[in-house]
C-alpha cells in the first residue's frame, strides 16, 4: 500500500531567500493587529468587565429576534443591551450593565436579572434561559489583571526553560515568536468582535504552549544539525533543518486542526469562540514556525560555535573516561 | 531501547488496562446506562457549568473584624482598669483611625495601668509578638495600635467561622451536594448543583444574623435621637419598621447589653396574644444565665431586640426571664422567620458578607454540550486515525491504538482522581487527542529519516524512538508550563480545563511513547521484517 505523504520526500524549499517578505509582512501583521487593537478594541465580556450575561436558546425559532430583543429589553430602563449571537443563530448572549448602586445592593442586579427573563420567556414562551453571569466591577477587574499575569509569565517561563534547554538566542526567538502568535490572535479577535472572555484567555495560554511545540522541535533538529554537520554555513544548515522537520510540522498540524474543526463544526456552540481562538493560533503558529523561528536565530547570530564549547567539555569527559577504563 | 522483558510487558498493559477499565463507570453513565451498584464507581464529576447550578462568590468585609476587634478591645480594657487594684480612672476614650486612646487620670497610676493592659494584648500565635503596641504619649495618654499579623489573624479566625456557618446554613435549605471553599484571605465560593435560582440562599447568606440586646436608653431626649444625637455611652440605632407616627430611631446603651450568640434552638413560631409569626429562641446554660441576670436587674424598663443592627421590636421587661427561652417578635411573615430562625440556629456570621460574583447555568445546557461534546470527539477521532494510518500503515495503526487507550485512560485517570470535568474540559480533551499524534508523527517521521539515511530497520527504530523522546519531552514541558499557569490562574472552568490538558499530558507520553515501542519492538522480533512500508 502507498502510504500518503503531504511533504513529498527530499523537499527543499529556500525559506531563508524568502526571510525579508516574510518579516516585513509579518511586522505588518503585528502593526496591523495593534492598530486595530487601539481603534476597535477587544470585545470583553462581563469576565472582564464586570456586568451581567445572560445566555438564551430560542428553541422554538430557527434564529433569534436580534432587533427585537434589542429594542425590549432596552425598554425596561436598565440601560442599551449588548446583544451578541453565538454558535447557532438562536443563541444569543444579552449583556447589561449592573444597574448603579449594585456593588453595595446585591438584590439590584437580580431585580434586573429577573425583569430581563421573565420579560423574555412572557414574550417568547419557547425561550429556554441557558445561564445568568454577574460580576462585579471588582471581581472582573482581579480576573483580567490575573489573566493578563498568567499570560505573561507564561511566556516568561517557556522562554526561559527554552533558553536553559537551548541557548540565549533560541529563548528569544521563542519569545518572539509567542508574541507575535499571541498579537495575531488578538488581533483576529478585534477584527471580529468576537466576545474576549476568560476562557479565551485560557485558549491563548494553551495555545503558546501549542505553539511552542513546533518550535521546539525546529530548534532541536537545528541544536542537532549544528553539531553534526559543523561546516555548513549556517544558512544553509537552518533550511535543512526546516526541510527537515516540515513533514512532522504539517501532519501534526492537521493532526491537531482534525478535532479542532469537528469541536468547531459539531461542538458545543457555548465554546466556538474557545475553540476558533486555538484554530486561529494554530493556524498562526504553524506559520511561524516553517517562515519565521529560523530567520530570527540568523539575526540573534547563532552558528555552529553556539553549541562548540558544550560539546568539547562533553568530549573532554567521555575521553577521560575512556582514559580511565583503558 | 526496543528490550521489553515479559514482567515489563505485563507491567505496561496491567497499569494501561487498570486506567482504561476505570473509564467504564463515567462512560456508561454518559451513555445513560445503569451501573452495578456493588462494583465502586470512579465517575468523573461534571462541573457546574455542565451540571447546572449555581456558582457564587461572596466577599467578607475584612475593615468589620477589625473594628470589632476594636470594640471588644475596648470593653476589655475598661473592664481591666476598673477591676484593677486600685480602680485607675482613665477619661477622653476614642477609638478612631483604627486604635484606641485614652488618658489617664492619675499620672502617678500610668504603671499601674500598663501592668493591667498589658495581658490583654499578648498574640495568639507562639510568636511571643502582641498584637496591640503600647505606646504612651505625654505621660498620660495611652495609644493602643493593633499590629497587621494580629488583625490577619483574626480575619483569618473570622473566616474559618464565616465557612462553618455558611454549612450550617446550607446544610439547612436542604440542597444537595454544595461545595464550599475558601478563597483568598476574605472570599468564600459557594457552588450548588442543581440550584437554577439562588435567591434564597443569597438572601440566607447575606443575613449576619447578629442578635444583639440592648437597654433602651430613657434619658435621651427625643428631640436629640430625632437628630441622630446620642446621650454619652449609648448610640442610636433604627428600627427595622417603624410604625406609622412611631419614631424611627431609638438609643440604647453601647456597653452591658448581651449578645444572642449563645443559643441552643431557635424557631418559627406563633405569638399566643397576637397570633404573628414569631422565632422562639432557646439560650444555652451561659447565655441563658446572662439573659436571666439582665432582665432581673432590669426589670420595668425596656429593651431593645436589635437584629444586625436594627431593631425588631423594644419590649418592657415586665418580669425576670429565668428559663432560658425568649420569643423574637417583629413583623415577620411565616418565611421570614423561618430564615431568621434557621440564621439563628446556624450562629451569626461574625462579618457581612457581599455577592461579588454569581453565576448560573441552566440544566440544559451541559447536557446538550456532553453530547455535542462526544459527537465532535467521535467524528474528529475517527478522522484523526484514518489520516494517520493512510500516513504511516502499520505504526499507524500502532499509533491509534495508543490514541483509543489514552482516550479511555485519560478518562479513568479523571474518574479515579475525582477530578471535575468542565466545559472548557471537553474542549482540552478533544484538543489532547489531536496533540497526542504528535509523539507518533515525530518517532514516525524520524524513522523514515533514518531508513531514508539507509540505516537498517531495527536500527532506525531504535533511533527514531530515541532522537525524537527529546523533543517529544521539551514540547510537553512547555505545554505543562502552560496548563499549570492556567491553574495557577485560573477560575473553575479554566482550571478543568488545565487539568485535563495536565492528565493529557502524562498519559498522551506514556500511550504514544512507551506503548507504541512495547508493540513496534514486539513486531519486530516476530516478524523481522527486511524493510518498512513507511
Amino acid at each position: 500500500m502507498k502510504l500518503l505523504k503531504l511533504v513529498p520526500d527530499n523537499t527543499n524549499i529556500h525559506f531563508l531567500r524568502w526571510q525579508w517578505p516574510f518579516f516585513i509582512s509579518n511586522i505588518l501583521a503585528m502593526i496591523a493587529a495593534v492598530v486595530l487593537l487601539v481603534t476597535h478594541g477587544l470585545n470583553l465580556g462581563v469576565d472582564f468587565v464586570g456586568g451581567q450575561m445572560i445566555r438564551a436558546t430560542f428553541v422554538e425559532n430557527s434564529a433569534a429576534p436580534v432587533a427585537e430583543l434589542r429594542d425590549k429589553v432596552g425598554s425596561l430602563g436598565y440601560g442599551e443591551p449588548i446583544i451578541q449571537q453565538f454558535g447557532k443563530p438562536n443563541e444569543v448572549s444579552i449583556r447589561m450593565k449592573l444597574p448603579e448602586g449594585s456593588e453595595q445592593h446585591a438584590e439590584l442586579a437580580d431585580a434586573m436579572a429577573n425583569k430581563i427573563t421573565s420579560t423574555l420567556k412572557q414574550a417568547y414562551p419557547g425561550v429556554r434561559i441557558d445561564g445568568v453571569d454577574s460580576v462585579s466591577g471588582k471581581v472582573s477587574g482581579e480576573l483580567f489583571k490575573t489573566g493578563m499575569l498568567a499570560l505573561v509569565l507564561a511566556m516568561v517561563g517557556i522562554s526561559i526553560y527554552i533558553w536553559a534547554r537551548f541557548e540565549w538566542q533560541f529563548g528569544v526567538g521563542a519569545l518572539f515568536a509567542l508574541v507575535q502568535d499571541l498579537l495575531l490572535t488578538i488581533g483576529m479577535f478585534s477584527l471580529t468582535q468576537m466576545e474576549f472572555d476568560l476562557n479565551i484567555v485560557a485558549a491563548l495560554l494553551t495555545l503558546l504552549g501549542y505553539s511552542l511545540n513546533d518550535k521546539i522541535v525546529v530548534y532541536d533538529r537545528i541544536r542537532e544539525n549544528l553539531k553534526k554537520y559543523r561546516k555548513m554555513p549556517v544558512p544553509e544548515l537552518l533550511d535543512l533543518s526546516v526541510n527537515e522537520t516540515l513533514s512532522r510540522t504539517v501532519a501534526t498540524s492537521l493532526a491537531v486542526l482534525i478535532m479542532l474543526v469537528s469541536l468547531l463544526l459539531l461542538g458545543p456552540e457555548v465554546i466556538f469562540g474557545f475553540t476558533a481562538a486555538i484554530t486561529l493560533g494554530i493556524f498562526v503558529g504553524t506559520y511561524s514556525s516553517i517562515f519565521m523561528s529560523a530567520p530570527i536565530l540568523i539575526w540573534l547570530g547563532v552558528t555552529s560555535a553556539s553549541f562548540v564549547p558544550a560539546e568539547t567539555v562533553a568530549e573532554k569527559q567521555d575521553k577521560a573516561v575512556a582514559r580511565g577504563e583503558a | 531501547m526496543l528490550d521489553f522483558p515479559p514482567w515489563k510487558r505485563a507491567w505496561l498493559w496491567f497499569v494501561t488496562l487498570a486506567f482504561a477499565v476505570a473509564s467504564l463507570p463515567s462512560l456508561v453513565s454518559v451513555a445513560g446506562g445503569p451501573w452495578p451498584s456493588f462494583l465502586p464507581k470512579p465517575e468523573v464529576h461534571l462541573g457546574l457549568d455542565l451540571a447546572g447550578g449555581s456558582h457564587i462568590l461572596l466577599e467578607a468585609d475584612a475593615g468589620q473584624v477589625a473594628k470589632q476587634r476594636l470594640e471588644s478591645m475596648e470593653e476589655s480594657v475598661r473592664g481591666a482598669l476598673r477591676n484593677a487594684q486600685p480602680r485607675v480612672r482613665i477619661g477622653d476614650f476614642s477609638s478612631s483611625g483604627g486604635r484606641l486612646s485614652f488618658m489617664v487620670e492619675d499620672a502617678g497610676q500610668v504603671d499601674a495601668a500598663r501592668e493591667a493592659i498589658l495581658p490583654l494584648t499578648s498574640g495568639a500565635g507562639l510568636s511571643g509578638q502582641r498584637d496591640w503596641k503600647i505606646e504612651v504619649v505625654d505621660g498620660q495618654r495611652f495609644i493602643l495600635t493593633p499590629s497587621q499579623s494580629g488583625i490577619d489573624q483574626a480575619v483569618s479566625g473570622a473566616m474559618e467561622s464565616v465557612t462553618e456557618v455558611v454549612r450550617k446554613r446550607i446544610d439547612a435549605l436542604g440542597t444537595r451536594e454544595p461545595t464550599i471553599i475558601r478563597q483568598g484571605a476574605t472570599r468564600i465560593v459557594v457552588q450548588v448543583p442543581g440550584l437554577q435560582d439562588p435567591k434564597q440562599l443569597k438572601d440566607l447568606l447575606g443575613k449576619t444574623a447578629k442578635l444583639e440586646f440592648k437597654l433602651v436608653d430613657t434619658t435621651a431626649l427625643p428631640s436629640d435621637i430625632a437628630q441622630g444625637i446620642a446621650p454619652p455611652g449609648s448610640e442610636i440605632v433604627p428600627y427595622a419598621e417603624a410604625a406609622p407616627g412611631q419614631p424611627a430611631l431609638i438609643a440604647v446603651k453601647r456597653l452591658g447589653g448581651i449578645k444572642g450568640d449563645n443559643l441552643t434552638n431557635a424557631q418559627q413560631g406563633f405569638s399566643q396574644q397576637s397570633n404573628q409569626p414569631v422565632v422562639n429562641i432557646t439560650f444555652n446554660q451561659q447565655g441563658g444565665a446572662k439573659f436571666a441576670k439582665l432582665t432581673t436587674e432590669n426589670v420595668n424598663r425596656p429593651f431593645a431586640i436589635i437584629l444586625d443592627g436594627k431593631v425588631l421590636s423594644a419590649p418592657n421587661i415586665n418580669e425576670p426571664i429565668l428559663g432560658g427561652s425568649a420569643q423574637i417578635s417583629g413583623s415577620f411573615s411565616v418565611e421570614s422567620a423561618t430564615q431568621l430562625a434557621i440564621a439563628l440556629k446556624s450562629g451569626a456570621l461574625p462579618v457581612d458578607l457581599k455577592v461579588i460574583e454569581e453565576r448560573t447555568v441552566g440544566p440544559d445546557l451541559g447536557a446538550d454540550s456532553i453530547t455535542k461534546g462526544a459527537i465532535a470527539m467521535l467524528v474528529g477521532s475517527v478522522a484523526l486515525m484514518t489520516f494517520i494510518m493512510l500516513s504511516y500503515g502499520r505504526f499507524g495503526a500502532y499509533a491509534c491504538a495508543a490514541l483509543f487507550l489514552n482516550i479511555l485512560m485519560i478518562i479513568g485517570v479523571m474518574g479515579i482522581a475525582g477530578t471535575t470535568l468542565t466545559l472548557p474540559g471537553i474542549a482540552g480533551f478533544v484538543l489532547t487527542i489531536g496533540a497526542a499524534v504528535d509523539a507518533n508523527v515525530l518517532i514516525n517521521e524520524r524513522i523514515r529519516e533514518e531508513r531514508k539515511r539507509g540505516r537498517r530497520v531495527v536500527q532506525a527504530v531504535e533511533l527514531g524512538y530515541k532522537e525524537a523522546s527529546r523533543a517529544i519531552f521539551d514540547a510537553n514541558i512547555t505545554n505543562a508550563i502552560a496548563a499549570v499557569l492556567m491553574f495557577l490562574f485560573g477560575s473553575g472552568p479554566v482550571r478543568g480545563f488545565a487539568v485535563v490538558l495536565m492528565i493529557g499530558i502524562v498519559t498522551s507520553v506514556f500511550t504514544a511513547v512507551t506503548l507504541t515501542r512495547m508493540w513496534v519492538a514486539g513486531w519486530l522480533r516476530k516478524a523481522r521484517p527486511s524493510d518498512l512500508n513507511l
